[in-house]
């Protein structure tokens, strides 16, 4: 479908939307978020806060303000191969503005973040509106996304990248207990879309581990779809669970089934929300994907990034949310703290694990271990309400 | 496409002008009790569901779908 169209559709729902108030929408809750956030796994460490802050004015106005960080530091496989251990930020500033006219809501955002090497850009717009009686919800949201991709090390080097992003939502009550929504989003993206510090590994008999290294190469467009189906159904005592299945698809032959089953328990008597889940992810790698490619520029693109080939994961999360009693709470508002903690498994079918070859073990290229990893993401917040 | 997008329009304009042949919504307001539990939303923190989806996004190849949390993170 070509971005001209998208946009025509997508003119045409917000019409509607705009030509059917019908019930009032409400605007979304006033409160302040501080988080710790942290990834651990295969070799890498990423953590640093995040805070969100959103107030009202009027009922009519919502605003919001994000500041997010990424501290990474350590070494990924894939630099352990081919690289040497370093360490970065990113700075990611984000800003909203949710707009309730006519019982109808339209936001828009603006979020910037930048790196050393890496600079993006992106601004939404979305709509969103009750009717039926207010069982049912349909929203849009577009956004555009500018990037800028450096080198460091290489002053002459700058490309680009555009990424646009198209969504429908569609939110149902179907019972008195049970609610589902259905997402759909189309991805767009074109330029410059590979990291330009990885590189493949082909054969090569003149190396003395019979494979040599050269850059990636990617397509400079992507189109994707996604759809993704969830339900939240309230239990005969007062808990929750949660399904949700999302099906993936793109123009780099890559497609993904992902599920994921939550339970909410809250334990009244102590202030406490516990929650529990399950995640399963499984994708088939990309069309120009290898693990190794039998020679010098075997093909007209080429790629050895993980994140591309056949792989699956498997998480498992809990976590609590704690309402702090009056005594404790800030400015008399409503105050929790929150603890979450998920295990996340990864295992590829055919990402091989080069550093065998570090050792002395005489292993042929291409027979080495498939590679995994487990990774635990923690994510720690105090939030308050206004 | 453009002229599919062109007919979509009057078939969403009718639909939304035909609410009174649509069926009375089943779930009164009076009812919405359970709904209206903080439980029942699909995601009570948004500033925890927003950094698991930029997690997930940063390590799979799939992106999209992720429902009022996500958007894309704009991080390589």
């Amino acid at each position: 479908m070509a971005v001209t169209d998208r946009v025509n559709v997508f003119t045409a729902i917000a019409l509607l939307l705009i030509s059917t108030g019908v019930t009032a929408a409400v605007l979304p809750e006033e409160r302040a978020d501080s988080m710790y956030h942290s990834y651990s796994g295969g070799g890498v460490t990423i953590d640093g806060p995040s805070i969100l802050v959103r107030k009202n004015i009027d009922n009519k106005l919502s605003l919001s303000a994000n500041y997010y960080v990424d501290m990474i530091s350590g070494a990924s496989i894939d630099v352990q191969a081919t690289a040497s251990p370093y360490s970065e930020q990113r700075d990611e500033y984000a800003l909203g503005a949710d707009y309730l006219v006519d019982k109808t809501t339209m936001s828009l955002s603006y979020t910037n973040s930048s790196e050393n090497d890496y600079q993006a850009e992106t601004v939404g717009f979305g709509i969103k509106q009750d009717f039926f009686g207010d069982l049912s919800t349909l929203s849009m949201r577009v956004s555009l996304g500018s990037d800028d991709v450096m080198r460091n090390g290489d002053d002459d080097f700058l490309e680009q990248a555009e990424h646009r992003r198209y969504s429908i939502g569609w939110s149902q009550i179907l019972t008195q207990k049970l609610i589902a929504e259905l997402s759909v989003e189309t991805v767009a993206d074109e330029g410059f879309l590979n990291n330009p510090y990885r590189s493949v590994r082909y054969l090569d008999p003149n190396s003395g581990t019979g494979f040599s290294y050269q850059a990636e190469l990617y397509p400079t467009t992507r189109n994707s779809d996604a759809v993704a189906l969830r339900a939240k159904y309230r239990l005969p005592y007062r808990a929750a669970v949660k399904s949700e299945y999302r099906r993936y698809a793109d123009s780099w032959g890559i497609s993904s089934d992902n599920l994921e089953l939550r339970y909410t328990h809250p334990l009244e008597s102590e202030n406490l929300i516990l929650e529990g889940k399950l995640r399963f992810y499984k994708q088939t790698g990309a069309d120009f994907y290898s693990d190794l490619f039998p020679y010098l520029n075997a093909t007209n693109f080429r790629a050895r990034d993980k994140e591309l080939s056949d792989f699956s994961s498997t998480a498992i999360g809990i976590g609590a949310t704690y309402l702090l009693p009056e005594r404790w709470a800030l400015f008399d508002r409503k105050n929790t703290v929150n603890l979450y903690w998920d295990y996340v498994l990864f295992d590829y079918d055919n990402f091989h694990d080069v550093r065998v070859h570090d050792g002395d073990a005489a292993i042929n290229p291409g027979e080495e271990p498939a590679y995994n990893f487990n990774a635990h993401v923690v994510r720690l917040f105090w939030s308050v309400w206004f | 496409m453009s002229r599919r997008a062109l007919l979509i329009l009057p078939v969403l304009l009718l639909l939304g002008g035909c609410e009174s042949m649509m069926p009375e919504p089943w779930v009164k307001p009076y009812e919405r009790h359970y709904l209206a539990d903080p439980i029942m939303s699909f995601e009570r923190d948004p500033v925890a569901a927003g950094y698991m989806n930029h997690v997930y996004e940063a390590r799979e190849a799939a992106r999209g779908a992720e429902g009022g949390a996500g958007g894309g993170c704009g991080c390589n």
